[in-house]
């Protein structure tokens, strides 16, 4: 437990610096939905189911689809 | 999206998402959850309606007018109920001191109005997804 509690953390941290540095948007949502359901996952650890399967509707969910939206709208490439 | 596959998952599975977060919504008292994330998980059912079957099928399952009824609607159970407290003498949305009847604990009719509110927060939270992701969409298609 303690290994897979670990496995996560890092996997948050490697996600969230990615997320930063991806030039290509479309990635970097993907890469962000990625850590949403890894903190998703952390919270359930922490006990907090409540916080936990709100995170997986909005974090994972929602939010994407609103990237998406504001994405096809603008370009996909940072400069 | 003109993909039988998507097509066919997508109707299999949009009223088990619908039916999971009806039952967080009224479930939200006695067990982790509540209207925002229910309501957040029916928001999401109709999403994905609007990404498979296009925004304007879309727009006739959930059209402007609904939305508008089932957002003031929301909030409007949320205030009636608490006005009824103070109606009887107590602060904006006073529970069991204002007489609302508690139940036996665990039971989905317990906790006086907190299911009540619930279920108003998340028609509310459910309509707002729905039309946000709509106003986003709708500019790239006309």
């Amino acid at each position: 437990m303690q290994l897979f509690n670990v496995l996560l953390v890092v996997f948050l941290v490697v996600c969230a610096i990615a997320v930063e540095r991806t030039k290509d948007l479309l990635s970097a949502i993907i890469i962000f939905s990625a850590y949403s359901l890894m903190m998703s996952l952390l919270w359930l650890i922490l006990k907090a189911p409540d916080v936990a399967l709100t995170e997986a509707a909005i974090g994972a969910g929602v939010t994407s689809l609103l990237f998406f939206a504001v994405i096809s709208k603008t370009k996909r490439y940072e400069k | 999206m003109n993909d039988t596959i998507v097509k066919s998952i997508t109707r299999l599975v949009i009223p088990f998402v619908q039916v999971y977060g009806i039952f967080i919504i009224l479930n939200g008292h006695v067990s982790p959850g509540g209207g925002f994330s229910g309501g957040a998980l029916l928001g999401t059912s109709l999403i994905l309606y609007t990404l498979v079957f296009g925004a304007i099928k879309a727009k006739h399952k959930f059209s402007h007018k609904a939305s508008e009824i089932a957002e003031s609607g929301g909030i409007l159970i949320f205030v009636t109920v608490g006005l009824i407290a103070i109606f009887v003498g107590m602060p904006f949305l006073t529970n069991l001191a204002a007489g609302f009847p508690a139940g036996s604990a665990g039971a989905i009719l317990s906790a006086g109005m907190i299911p009540i509110i619930m279920i108003g927060i998340g028609i509310k939270v459910a309509s707002t997804m729905i039309t946000l992701f709509h106003k986003l969409i709708e500019e790239v298609i006309q």
